[in-house]
Order: structure tokens, then sequence, then C-alpha cells
């Protein structure tokens, strides 16, 4: 039961990243797609009526985690207090910059918006993916399983006391700013058309040709910070499917670019996420927070919650997750096709 | 039990976001069933002006829905911020509640809020009014969840003690804990209150500004009508059954928020008074005797206790603050039911939207719902005080194990400061948007009518 939760949780994670990650990535390049007033309200329209609900996803991946692991809720979000109160306030920035520029017309008020909106979503990008780096390398828990971890201490990833930020976390965060920004290019391509719509698939192609060095680099770096990964892919061999997986996505996203089909190009950036992010929870698995001193981790048994616990949230929980996709595939379908000028009613 | 500074800021933290979020899904709740009344009346009366008031109320919820969505993702994340071992210790349970109003609230206001504002034009009338509905259903059911969970922390059923946290032993208990319905009630009849008077309020503006006249009086026929009903509502019975619900099972918070420093039969209910804690009696007191005996146990001379009945580590830590919020709550309840009660009279007598005086009276009382909601939130959560869970697991022993009170304060200085920002950013763009006005929303000219007789509501009598 702890190992189908383990793999709910992951799923409710990978939803939240796929999803809200392109509307993440369209704020990464609203300031340089998007350069005129109308294309900016078209980058808008484009993820204005799912962004809420994409972001709906990580607060069932938060409270998802809180009744099935509690021990990992608890730990986790004392431990990284600082950063995770700075990305809520970066959540309201963002969130704030999407809603609120339309409402008065004057150019500096549109300027000044378009840029919160740029700044939230690029450092949420480095802190999802910073946050990430440190569940990889591991934090110092003590024997009740908390700790506490500073911004930054010496940016050394094999410190007793690490920090946030250390050259591996940055690593990742760069990555995770690459990566969503391709994937947020792809999908305004999508969505888009004309001098918009060149521009992302031109953005979505630079980012790709900075991925392909960053991810290997910071595949490598992996290996090198948490040997758990190697010893994971050696134990269970049939794990290399999500690397695999990656790897065709990576390939996809950027031959897709360059025949010019933008939906295959965002469903290759989204499978290569995918890949990337499922190959972490599998090399980590039954891990759910290393320690520094490995005896001290978390694992899917230590922290999680009881048996009944966990087996009535699977019945509603499922019910609920089900409904959801209903409701996605409903607004998906309702709004698919492209945004134009005539159709910005809202933003 | 002394509390060290991390803990207390950490409990200002939570206090203060908690009670600055709520500010705004209240609105929402209340609007939101206001949203359905309004488009189903357009529907009947093909009457476009009904619709305009859709388009408009639709903005201001939506500018409020952003906030209440960006200050709400904080609350859920606090819980283990800050009460790290409260949510190891309670987390199987009190997290099932939350994540079903992800699963089952959230998704859904989401994805209809987007239909609701985006899809008119594209979808049609049928699925507009069918959106607004979800949403409004969304809403309420969110705050079904929030309640249950609340509900859990005031009275902990459903649960065994295993290795010193608690495990889930009956779903269905957390679900129908017989503390939820009268909260729920007495809470939802709290927001449409506020919605009843943001709407009346800014209605009886409008007429006496003269501008958007038939609208300004759809607004105050609206909203005194609904107010009225649920002013009522918020007395009796959801407020009476809040009260018998505290009397069987937390008496130290009967006793803090009623004053009651002693034990005594035929106890009097204070109406006004300061308490003095350090002599344990009220000063300056208003006291009608008896009644407090009457309304809790429905017997004019029935024994209440008080706070001398219980050990002095039982009893909330903060007397004077329970004290002041029920006694700022229940007197603002009872304004509120005066308000809408004459304001309803003077409709029916057809004189509402010429009586200047009771229109100012309307519009100044806008703020007032939002500060009872706030107050009755401190009343239940500080009375609910040793306890975190009540009876179950103390405050001071709940909080994050090795949080600084630097780090703490750092972020309780960053939410203020963020929060102000914010709560006037909100507030220029709904006077704004009150500015422009509902006409702004349709193409047609506003014919001022000078004649009193007919708001649109009334048009049909």
């Amino acid at each position: 039961m702890p190992t189908l939760w383990f793999i709910l949780v992951a799923f409710t994670l990978v939803m939240y990243v796929l999803l809200d990650g392109f509307d993440l990535g369209a704020g990464i390049i609203h300031l340089v797609a998007a350069r005129t007033d109308s294309e900016r309200r078209l980058n808008l329209l484009a993820i204005g009526p799912v962004w809420d609900g994409n972001e709906v996803w990580l607060i069932a991946g938060g409270a998802t985690i809180f009744f099935t692991f509690p021990l990992l809720y608890a730990s986790s979000f004392s431990g990284f207090y600082l950063p995770l109160i700075i990305v809520l306030w970066l959540l309201m920035v963002r969130g704030v910059s999407i809603e609120l520029r339309s409402h008065i017309s004057n150019p500096v008020w549109f300027s000044f918006w378009d840029g919160m909106f740029f700044l939230g979503s690029s450092l949420l990008a480095i802190f999802y993916g910073a946050a990430l780096g440190n569940v990889i390398r591991g934090v110092p828990l003590n024997a009740q399983g908390y700790f506490f971890e500073a911004l930054w201490t010496d940016f050394n990833p094999f410190s007793a006391n690490p920090g946030i930020l250390d050259w591996y976390t940055i690593l990742i965060g760069l990555l995770a700013f690459v990566v969503l920004l391709t994937h947020g290019a792809n999908y305004i391509a999508v969505k888009t058309e004309g001098t918009l719509n060149e521009r992302a698939r031109r953005i979505s192609r630079a980012g790709w040709l900075v991925t392909i060095p960053l991810a290997i680099l910071a595949s490598i770096a992996t290996f090198y910070v948490q040997p758990q990964v190697y010893m994971s892919f050696t134990q269970r061999p049939w794990g290399i499917i999500f690397p695999l997986i990656a790897l065709l996505g990576l390939l996809g996203a950027g031959f897709f670019n360059l025949l010019k089909r933008d939906l295959p190009a965002l469903l290759s950036s989204g499978t290569f996420l995918l890949g990337m992010l499922s190959s972490a929870a599998f090399s980590l698995y039954p891990i759910v927070l290393p320690a520094v001193n490995r005896a001290n981790s978390l694992t899917i048994n230590n922290a999680s919650a009881s048996q009944y616990g966990l087996t009535v949230g699977l019945i509603w929980w499922s019910i609920g997750i089900v409904l959801a996709v209903i409701y996605f595939t409903i607004t998906y379908r309702r709004f698919s096709g492209k945004v134009t000028a005539m159709s910005s009613q809202g933003y | 039990m002394h509390m060290d500074t991390s803990t207390i800021f950490s409990r200002i933290q939570f206090a203060f976001t908690a009670a600055y979020h709520y500010l705004f899904p209240q609105f929402t709740m209340g609007l939101a069933l206001l949203l359905v009344i309004l488009k189903i009346l357009y529907l009947v009366r093909k009457d476009e002006r009904y619709n305009s008031a859709v388009h408009f109320w639709g903005k201001i919820f939506a500018i409020t829905f952003i906030m209440g969505v960006v200050t709400g993702i904080p609350m859920e994340f606090q819980f283990g911020t800050n009460w790290a071992l409260f949510s190891s210790y309670a987390g199987n349970i009190i997290a099932q509640t939350l994540a079903m109003e992800g699963a089952f609230a959230f998704f859904l206001e989401s994805a209809f809020l987007g239909l609701f504002l985006f899809g008119e034009q594209a979808f049609g009338q049928k699925w507009h009014l069918f959106s607004a509905i979800m949403v409004w259903l969304g809403t309420w059911a969110s705050g079904f969840f929030i309640i249950a969970s609340s509900a859990w922390m005031q009275h902990p059923v459903g649960y065994t003690v295993a290795n010193g946290r608690l495990d889930m032993s009956n779903l269905g208990a957390v679900i129908t804990n017989p503390w939820i319905l009268p909260q729920y009630s007495h809470t939802m009849s709290g927001a449409v209150i506020t919605g009843a008077f943001m709407m009346s309020g800014l209605g009886a503006f409008y007429l006496l500004t003269k501008r958007n006249i038939g609208h300004g009086r759809m607004f105050v026929t609206l909203g005194v009508i609904v107010g009225l009903l649920a002013s009522i509502f918020q007395l009796y019975p959801s407020g009476d059954l809040e009260g018998q619900q505290v009397t069987r099972y937390q008496p130290t918070k009967l006793a803090a928020m009623e004053g009651l420093f002693h034990t005594e039969s035929g106890a009097g209910i204070v109406i006004i008074g300061q308490p003095n804690t350090n002599t344990g009696t009220i000063d300056n007191p208003i006291i009608v005797p008896n009644v407090l005996s009457f309304l809790t146990y429905r017997r004019w001379e029935a024994v209440v206790k008080g706070l001398d009945d219980f050990p002095a580590d039982q009893r909330p830590d903060t007397i004077d603050m329970t004290y002041y919020s029920y006694h700022i709550m229940v007197g603002l309840g009872t304004i509120f039911l005066a308000i809408m009660g004459l304001a309803a009279l003077l409709l029916w007598r057809r004189r509402l939207f010429s009586t200047r005086w009771m229109l100012w009276v309307l519009m100044l009382a806008t703020p007032f719902p939002f500060i009872a909601n706030t107050a009755g939130w401190y009343t239940t959560e500080l009375g609910r005080q040793p306890w975190v869970a009540f009876g179950l697991l103390r405050t001071v022993h709940g909080s994050s194990p090795i949080l600084s009170t630097g780090n703490v304060l750092f972020t309780l200085l960053g939410f203020a400061g963020m929060y102000l920002l914010l709560g006037l950013l909100y507030v220029m763009l709904v006077v704004f948007e009150a500015l422009r006005g509902p006409t702004a929303h349709t193409a047609e000219v506003e014919k001022p009518e000078e004649s009193e007789d007919l708001g649109l509501i009334g048009e049909n009598a």
C-alpha cells in the first residue's frame, strides 16, 4: 500500500509539473515572445482558463503527501521553511499578475504586471528545480526525522550542513528553468498563430539546444551526488525505461519543432518531463527523503500513515482524481484551438 | 506550560494569514449564491440588466476569488512549515479532509470558473448558468471540507492512538462529526450575510449618488431580501445550535467567551463590560440575569460552569480576546438583523429607495460582516486553546521542532507586507470596478427612472 501511494503521489506531482509547467513556461517567455500589448494579452489568454486549475494539482499533491506520509510532509515542509514560504509569495505575485493586469488600462500598469509575471514564473521554475535537487541530494535529517536547512551555506552538496542552494541544486534549478521554458514555448506555439507562434517556436528551439548539455551535465552530477541512484538502476535494471522515455521526449521535442508540428512537440516536451521526474522517483524509491546520515532517511515505510487511513483514502482519492480528469478534459476541449484577438474577452 | 517565542510567532502568523485569507472566501461563497440567483432571474425574466449584473459581479467575484486562491495556498502549507509536530501527529486524519477539498472542491471550482468567466459567448446561456451553479457548489463544498477539518480539531473523533500519534479508525465518523453541522450552517450563512451586505451596500451607494439607478435598486432589493433571511438564520437556528454545542463539548470556551469567571446557577448574560482577569470580575457590567442559563440549558436556574471550575492549564490562554471576539460577533449579528429587518420593512412599504438615511446605513454597514465573521473565527479558535486538537494535543507541543524565532518572524513580517499590498490592490480594483459600474458591461444606455415604485425585482408584483 505505501508503494502504491508513492506512485500516486509521484503521479500527482508529475501532473502538476506537466500542466502548471507550461503556464510557468508561458510566464518565462512572456516578455520575449510577446512584445506588443495585444500579443501579451494573447499569451495570457492562452493560459487564462486553465492556469488556476493546473495549480490545484500542487495543492492536491501537498495534501496527498500530508495524509499518506504525514512525517514526510511535516519534516520536509518545516525543514524547507524559508524556500517554501518564498515559493508561496512567488505564487501570489504570479497569480495576481495574471488576473489583475487587465483591470486598469494603463501602459505602466501593464508593464509592471508583465514584469512580475515573468519574474514570478522564472523564480518558481528555478526554486522547483532546486527543491527537486535537494530531495535527490538529501538533507541533514536528525534521528526524529526533522531538519532545518538554510538557503545557502557553503554551496557544497557534500557538506555535513548543506544549504538549499549549492552547485548541484542550482544546476537542477537551471535545468528546470530551461525545460519549462521550452515546454511553455511549445504550448504557446500550439495556442497561437502568426508572429507569436513563430517566436514561440524559435524560443522552443533555443531552449531545446540548451537543454541537451544541461540535461547531460545534471544526469552525471546526479549519479555523482547521490550514490543511491546508481544502486537503484543496477538492482532494478528495468528502470532504465524511465531515462529512455526522457530521451525519447527530448528527441521528439527537437524533431517536431523542426517540422513545425507544435502539438507533437508539446507532447514530446511533456514526455521528457515525465521521463526525467519518473527517473528521479524511481531512483530514490523506497526512500522518500534521503538523509545526509543514511540511517535517518525517511522511507515509504517509516513515514507512511496507518493501513486503514491509506485504504479508505485510496477509495475517495481515486474518485476525486477521476472527476478532476473529467473536468480537465471538458475544460481543455472547450478551450481547444488557437486564441485570437477576437476572443480576447477577459484579458 | 511555557510557550517559546517561535511557537508564539507561529500562532500569530497562522491566525493572521487565516483571518486575512477568510476575508475573501466569505465574500465569494456568499456572492456565488447571489450570482446564481441573478443568472436565474435573467433567464426567467429575459431582462438584459440582470445579465449585466451577472457580468459586473462576476468580475468582482473573479478578483476576490484569485485573492482567496493565492492567500489560501499558504494555509495548506503552514500546517507543515510551522506545525510539523501536529502534522505528523494528526496528519493521517486532518489531512484527509484537507485533501478532499482539493480533490472534490478546488478542481471543480477552477474548471467551472474558467467556463463561467470565459465561456458565455462561445457556449451559450445554459452552460453559463450551469457553470455558475457548479462554481457555487464548489465554493460551498470547499467550505464544508475546511469546516470538517476545523471541526476535528475542535472535537476529535474517529481515531486511535498508536506509537505516540493518531491513526484514523473511522472516516465516516470524521465526515459526520457532530461538530460540523452547526459550524457549517453558521459559517455559510455568515458568508451569505457578507455577500448580501456588499450587494445592498453598493446598490445603496448607486442610489445615493443617483447613477446606475436600475441596478442600484436591483442590488438593494436582492441584498436586503437575502440579507434578512441569512441574518435570521444566523441567530436562529444556527447560532443557537453553536451555543448548545459549545456548552456540551467545550465548557471552558463557553465560560471564556461569556466572561463567566465563577460557576453560577441562574447565570446572567453579559451584554457589555470589560473582563478583569486579575480580579475575576466584569468591569462596568450590564448583565441580564438568568439568560445565559436559559440559552445554554433551557432552564432559567440551571448551573453554568465558570472558569474557576477548571484547572488553570485547561483554560484558554487568552480569555479577554475570546470574550471580545464573541461579543463583537454577537453584537454585530444582532445589529445586522435590525438593519435588514428595517430595510425589508421599508422595501415592502415601497419607501426604501427614497429613504436616504436607510440607504446611508446600508452603505456604511458594508465592512461590518467581514469583522463579524472574523470575530466568530477568533472566538472558536481562541476558545479552543490551550489545545491544538481539543483534549489530545496541546498547542505548545504541536509546533515545528527546529524552527528558529528569527525565521518565523522573517516570514511573518513578509506576509504582513505582502498582504498589505495585496489588500490595497484589491480595495483599489473593487472600488474601480464599482465606480465603472454595471452599465459598462452592456451596450444599453440606462434611463434614470424617477418614480419610486419599481425596483427591478418588484416589477412584476
